[in-house]
This record gives structure tokens, C-alpha cells and sequence, in this order.
């Protein structure tokens, strides 16, 4: 037998190994894992969104400290219309003559309004009562039935022959109940009382509107014209400041914080936490024993105590100290999650393999380590920024945060909190935007968790 | 077991011993001291409260005086209120503080069991979804927001029944610990919701639960003994964060609703600079705080006997 033709070398097959999909890359994978949760994506939309309202958004709009005086306190899609009036003349008022009288004062037979109720100026007059000595005029917001409660004094009219009030004292447009309690002869109080309600319109001066740029000269305005103030599209503050500028500026201090905290302790964490996992035994035991005494620590009442030691001068807006606090007392978490890890990791196979190829400490730790960690630390940081944007809000909430005039949603809360009764809006556009925010991330944080941690995978 | 628990309680008396290092000198560490905020007193008077108050000391004296102070239990007496005892001040406003998170906790931890129960059971239908859109709400929204529209709500109830049904804001009887708690609790509640209810899902496709429901077993029977006491498991470990979690934020409540519980104080004295009201309650809080950590690990132990304590 020819033993040339029974060895005859075979012919190469090509294509006997197709691979037949494009392999994946664990990101590539993660990707399309996120892109398939419609929760996740959408959040990552709104995260976004949130990015370009905080970069781009002040841009803008006007600085957030600027103060509209006419606007204070007025919710969004409030009535913005002024008419013009001439401006003020004094008023000389109403005085009668004057029975006198005895036994017990009784309330003003009725009060009258003269001529309109306006921010400018309102002037009424009333009965006069026999036996008064003088009046007492009170204004309040609300009418004084069930209780009798009158509102603020605003002045005593102690001619008996005077029987007007003209109020000029700092007047919103709206509702307005005045009350009239006639007063003896010692200036004592008579327990009964009279009620105006009236409704102040907004006015303006031809002057002032040309000087508040609402209209191009005195010369276009006659009396009784109408003008619009400037629009405020997420209403005004208790100081006329506008809102969406300040919710815009704001961001710009609460996302800062939000984000960038838990990237520095994270990067702080790994530092640690590798260097505890990687090295081990005794250095290990004393790193991870010093990380429970740091987790131990009050977490708030040290925040307190660290925004107070890095004191704020004059002018500072107090994001400096609360960022290094955060980072000071919220890295353990993450270290220990990097040590577990990385303990984990260092007896896997192609750990051992890189080693035997001669591959050095370092190289192990930032080529293999730390990158087959990225994911897990991917997730932490995006559930450590809702709590970091807590943290700054209630540290701004009990004013321990930012100091004043910088906004930030926090203090935006806290200041809104005092007038919630009254014009909630102050309140509510900054709580909404936190909780946006903070649902945001977590959704987001879901998302990432079931797209790049298998272990991790959440039961949906 | 007793081993366990002695070595643990070793190590918190260490944890508490850093946090009052820790506080100290990073209170002293603030520029300026609690004399400061008093009208502008001559050298001598200030030099004479000083001595008074041991603060013409060094500093490392000060430490070892205070540490001795605290190892015989006493706090000291406080910079800003005269002749309170920092003993008295905790011990008049600690039971507030107390009852406030006990309530809370109780709310949050039978809430956080029952609707993350009732999520599990009916998942995917109307009460799960319902609950968890509650539940990713009540996680998204700052607790003091929740405290501001619990405060409105209250307010408007009463005005619509005309008499005051709960009280908005104060301290004292049961009717003022009702809302309070309620606000503290929810946060906590929503983030147990949540755990309870995966951990009941991985129970309830469990091999055990299925053996348990072919040996035909009534429902109510495999739901108690099978179900919830192994579901509950992971809700108890995070009960010792959780009760940290609710004990410093109440701070916000104390404030909102206006409640003289002691985090109230410690910002106050953080104000003020007040050295001895610091210390004692960060130490008081702390210790606290590590004894309810240290308490939930021993009860895992309980009820779960898997778990071995070493």
C-alpha cells in the first residue's frame, strides 16, 4: 500500500467554528438589558433631563437672587394684570360730628368703601357710633366670624369726629376683611365690631411701569390702561425671587451634592476597600475594624458637627464642608462592598492565570480587580445619590446646609414650609423636583442592578 | 452564644468609646467656644468660667477628665442652660424621642410586613401595583415633605369637621403621637414593604412551601408557619439600620410638629457650641444606637436557628 495517499493531509475546513452571533461584551450586554426595562429607561430619560434643566437651564433665566416686589408670594398662572393709576394724593378723610351718648358702645351701624380698593391704597369709612371715644381698625386675610378673630391692628383713630381709615399698608392684590371696634372713653375696647370686605386690585403708576419695563413710555399709558407684569412661570417666593430660576440654580447645588458626593466616597471606598481586600490578614482585620467604628458614628449628628467645623465665612455657600463631611462618613459602605469583591475575585481563575503570565500587584488591581467590580460599583453609586440628595435637603432643611441667599431644593423647602398654608406652590415645586430626582435614581439603580449584576437581580 | 454576645458587647463599648473621642475633638476642633455667645464679658469673669468649667485646661486633660466623668455616668452640666444637668436634659427629652421612634418603628415594621405580604401574594394585580407605586413614592419623598402635607392634612380635617380630631402640632397624649409617628414611620415602612416582598417571593417558589402545599395543608397554615416566619428574616436584619435611621430623623419631625424630643436639643446646643450637651447626647444617641445593633443580631439568632453566632 502507498502509505503517502493514506496519510494524505486533509483539506482545512473553514468554516467548521461559525460563530454566529456578534459576541457580547458585559457592557454591550448591560446595555441591552437596560434598553429592555421600560422603568429604567425612562428614568434615565428623566435623568438626563435633569442634567440639561441644570446645565443649560440657568443660562436662561434670570439670576435667581433678582426680587420682583410687585410678584411676592404669587403661585404660577396667577393674575398678572395692573391697571394704571395717577399717582397718589393724599386723602383728607371723613369727620362728622359726634352725639354723644351713655351705656354700653355699640358696633358702627355699617362701613363703606370710597371709591376702589386698590394695592395703592384703601379707603373706607363707617357710622359713626354715640358715646365712642375712638376706634380701632384691624385688617385680617380671612373673615373674623366664627372666632372673632380681627387680624392685625393697624391703627387707632382716637378723634372721635374721625370716622375713616385710609390703609396703605403694604397691600397684596386679594381679599381683605377690615374691622372696626369702637373704643371708650379709657381706650378700652367695646366687644362688638363691624366688617368691610373688600377686594384690592393690583395698580401701578404710569411712572413705575416705565421704570419696571412693562411698557416703553408714559406717553402709551392713560389712566385705567391695563398692563402685565412680568411672567413668572413657576410663580414667585416670599421674596419675589423667581422660581424656576431658583429651582434651576438650586439644581445646580443639589445634583452638585447628589453626585458628586458619592463619587468621591466611592472612589475613596475602592481605594480602601481594594487595599484591605487585596492585601489581607492582619492589615485587613484592622482597616475593616476602623470601618465599623466610622459606620457607627451618629451619621446626622456628625454632619451637623462637621458643617459646623468647617466653618462658613461670609458669602460661601457651605457646599465645600457639606461635601467633605459626606465623604468623611459614608466611604466604609462602599469599602466594604469593594473588599467583598475583591475577596471574592482574587480566588478566581484568571487571577491565578494573569499571575502565572508574571503579572504584578497593581496591574491585577486595575486591570482585573477593579474593573470586574465596575458594575457593582455602578449600582452603588446610583442608589448612594437619592441618599446623598436627602442628606443635603434635610441638612438645608433645618438650616445646617447652604447657607442663605444660595438656593438649593433643601433650603428652598425649608423656606417654603413656612408659608405652606398660604402659598403651598413654594413648597410643593422643590419637594417635587427632590422626588423626582430621588425616583429617578432608584428606578434607574433597579434598572442597572438587573442589567449588570446577575446575583443582585431583583424579583420582578 | 453568651461568648458571642460578650465579645459583641466588648466591641460596642469600643464603638462608643471612638464616637466620644471622635466628638470630642471634633467639637473642640470649632473655632470658638460656648462662652462666646454670651454678651462681651471682661477677661477675668471669662478667665473665672473657664476655670469654672475646667476649659483653662489642656486639651488632652479636658479628654481624660471628661472620659472619667462619662465612665461614672455623669454628662456634665450645660453651657447654655443654666444649671441643667445634661443627665436631665437627656432624661427629660430621651422618653419623647423614645416613644416617638417605638411608635414609628412598630408602624413601619407591622406596615412593612403586612403590604409587602399582600404585594407578594397578589403580585402583578391591583393591590401589588397599587402598593408599590405607594411604596416607590413613600421611598422618593423627604421625610420632612411628608411631615409638611401630614401637618396640612391635619389641618384641613379638623376645619372640616369643625372640631380638632387630631391635634397638628405638640406633645403630650396619645392623639398627639399619632400623626408624628405615622410621618416617621413611612419612609422606613415603604423601604420594608419592599423587602418583605421579594424576600416572599423567593420564599413562596421555595421546594419547602411546595412540599408543605402537597401534603394539602390549609393555605392559612403554609401562609404562618412557612411563608412569613422565613420572609421575616431579612425585614429583622435591617430593623437595627432601620431603628438608627428613624431615632436621627426624627429630628425633623421633633421640629415640624413642634415635639421636645432631644434631637431638637442637639441642634440647638450644635448652635450654641454647647461642649456638654454635644458630648451626651452624641454618646447617648451612639451608645444607643450600637445597643439596638447589637440586640437585633441576638434576636436573628432566635428566630432563625440556621444562623450560628460566632
Amino acid at each position: 500500500m502507498n502509505t503517502a495517499l493514506s496519510f494524505a493531509p486533509v483539506v482545512a475546513e473553514r468554516d467548521v467554528e461559525v460563530i454566529s452571533r456578534p459576541s457580547l461584551s458585559y457592557w454591550r450586554d448591560a446595555w441591552i438589558r437596560l434598553k429592555a426595562n421600560r422603568r429604567a429607561l425612562v428614568s434615565l430619560y428623566i435623568v438626563i433631563a435633569l442634567g440639561v434643566f441644570t446645565v443649560f437651564g440657568p443660562l436662561f433665566v434670570p439670576s435667581a437672587s433678582i426680587q420682583d416686589l410687585d410678584q411676592i408670594s404669587s403661585p404660577p398662572g396667577a393674575d398678572r394684570s395692573a391697571f394704571i393709576v395717577p399717582p397718589y394724593v393724599p386723602w383728607s378723610g371723613v369727620t362728622v360730628n359726634v352725639r354723644d351718648a351713655q351705656g354700653p358702645l355699640e358696633a358702627p351701624g355699617s362701613m363703606t368703601l370710597v371709591g376702589e380698593a386698590t394695592t395703592q391704597a384703601v379707603r373706607m369709612f363707617w357710622d359713626p357710633v354715640p358715646g365712642a371715644h375712638g376706634y380701632r381698625v384691624y385688617r385680617n386675610i380671612a373673615h373674623p366670624a366664627p372666632d372673632d378673630a380681627l387680624g392685625m391692628p393697624l391703627a387707632d383713630v382716637l378723634n372721635p369726629s374721625r370716622v375713616s381709615f385710609e390703609d396703605r399698608l403694604d397691600i397684596k392684590p386679594g381679599e381683605y376683611f377690615y374691622s372696626v371696634v369702637p373704643l371708650d372713653m379709657n381706650g378700652v375696647e367695646a366687644p362688638v365690631y363691624t366688617t368691610l370686605d373688600v377686594r384690592a386690585i393690583r395698580v401701578i403708576t404710569a411712572d413705575e411701569a416705565v421704570k419696571r419695563g412693562l411698557a416703553e413710555s408714559v406717553a402709551d399709558l392713560a389712566v385705567g390702561d391695563e398692563v402685565k407684569l412680568k411672567l413668572h412661570v413657576l410663580g414667585t417666593d416670599y421674596l419675589g425671587r423667581d422660581m424656576l430660576s431658583r429651582l434651576m440654580h438650586g439644581a445646580r447645588v443639589s445634583l452638585f451634592i447628589g453626585i458628586v458626593a458619592p463619587f468621591l466616597f466611592i472612589l475613596v471606598g475602592i481605594l480602601y476597600g481594594s487595599a484591605a481586600g487585596f492585601v489581607g490578614g492582619r492589615v485587613d482585620q484592622v482597616l475593616m475594624r476602623f470601618a465599623d467604628f466610622v459606620v457607627a458614628l451618629p451619621f446626622l449628628l456628625f454632619m451637623i458637627l462637621f458643617r459646623i467645623l468647617f466653618k462658613i465665612e461670609g458669602g460661601d455657600s457651605g457646599i465645600a464642608p457639606m461635601l467633605i463631611a459626606m465623604v468623611i462618613l459614608s466611604w466604609p459602605a462602599a469599602a466594604r462592598l469593594v473588599r467583598g469583591q475583591i475577596l471574592q475575585i482574587r480566588e478566581e481563575g484568571y487571577i491565578s492565570a494573569s499571575r502565572l503570565l508574571g503579572a504584578k500587584t497593581p496591574y491585577l488591581v486595575l486591570r482585573h480587580m477593579i474593573p470586574n467590580t465596575m458594575g457593582v460599583i455602578l449600582v452603588t453609586i446610583t442608589f448612594a445619590v437619592p441618599s446623598a440628595i436627602f442628606t443635603e435637603a434635610f441638612l438645608s432643611f433645618i438650616g445646617m446646609g447652604v447657607a442663605p441667599p444660595t438656593p438649593s431644593w433643601g433650603s428652598m423647602c425649608n423656606e417654603g414650609l413656612k408659608t405652606m398654608l398660604t402659598h403651598p406652590h413654594e413648597l410643593i415645586f422643590p419637594a417635587l423636583f427632590i422626588s423626582i430626582t430621588v425616583l429617578a435614581f432608584n428606578l434607574l439603580g433597579d434598572g442597572l442592578r438587573d442589567a449588570l449584576d446577575a446575583r443582585m437581580r431583583s424579583q420582578e | 452564644m453568651i461568648r458571642y454576645t460578650v465579645i459583641r458587647l466588648i466591641q460596642g463599648v469600643i464603638t462608643v468609646w471612638f464616637i466620644a473621642t471622635a466628638t470630642f475633638f471634633a467639637m473642640h476642633a470649632v473655632p470658638g467656644d460656648p462662652l462666646m455667645n454670651d454678651k462681651a464679658i471682661s477677661e477675668e469673669i471669662r478667665r473665672n468660667l473657664e476655670a469654672q468649667y475646667g476649659l483653662d485646661k489642656p486639651l488632652p486633660v479636658q479628654y481624660v477628665i471628661y472620659i472619667g466623668n462619662m465612665l461614672k455616668g455623669d454628662f456634665g452640666i450645660s453651657f447654655a442652660q443654666e444649671n441643667r444637668s445634661v443627665n436631665d436634659i437627656i432624661r427629660e427629652h430621651f422618653p419623647v424621642s423614645a416613644i416617638l421612634g417605638i411608635l414609628a418603628i412598630t408602624f413601619a415594621g407591622l406596615g412593612g410586613i403586612l403590604f409587602g405580604a399582600l404585594t407578594a401574594r397578589y403580585r402583578n394585580k391591583m393591590p401589588d401595583i397599587v402598593i408599590m407605586f405607594l411604596v416607590i413614592l413613600g421611598i422618593s419623598v423627604p421625610s420632612f415633605v411628608f411631615a409638611a402635607l401630614g401637618q396640612f392634612a391635619l389641618v384641613n380635617l379638623n376645619a372640616f369637621f369643625g372640631t380638632s380630631i387630631l391635634p397638628v402640632a405638640g406633645w403630650g397624649t396619645l392623639s398627639h403621637m399619632i400623626a408624628p409617628s405615622l410621618v416617621l414611620g413611612l419612609g422606613t415602612m415603604a423601604f420594608l414593604t419592599r423587602l418583605m416582598r421579594s424576600s416572599m417571593l423567593e420564599i413562596v417558589s421555595s421546594d419547602y412551601v411546595r412540599t408543605a402545599r402537597s401534603k394539602g395543608l390549609p393555605t392559612t397554615r403554609i401562609f404562618l408557619r412557612h411563608e412569613l416566619r422565613n420572609a421575616i428574616l431579612p425585614v429583622v436584619t435591617v430593623l437595627g439600620p432601620s431603628i438608627a435611621a428613624i431615632t436621627t430623623g426624627g429630628f425633623v419631625v421633633e421640629l415640624v410638629f413642634a415635639i421636645p424630643g432631644l434631637g431638637r436639643y442637639f441642634v440647638q446646643a450644635v448652635q450654641q457650641l454647647d461642649y456638654t450637651v454635644i458630648m451626651g447626647t452624641t454618646v447617648f444617641y451612639g451608645a444607643f444606637l450600637v445597643f439596638m445593633v447589637i440586640v437585633v443580631d441576638l434576636l436573628y439568632g432566635l428566630i432563625d436557628p440556621r444562623v450560628r453566632l460566632e
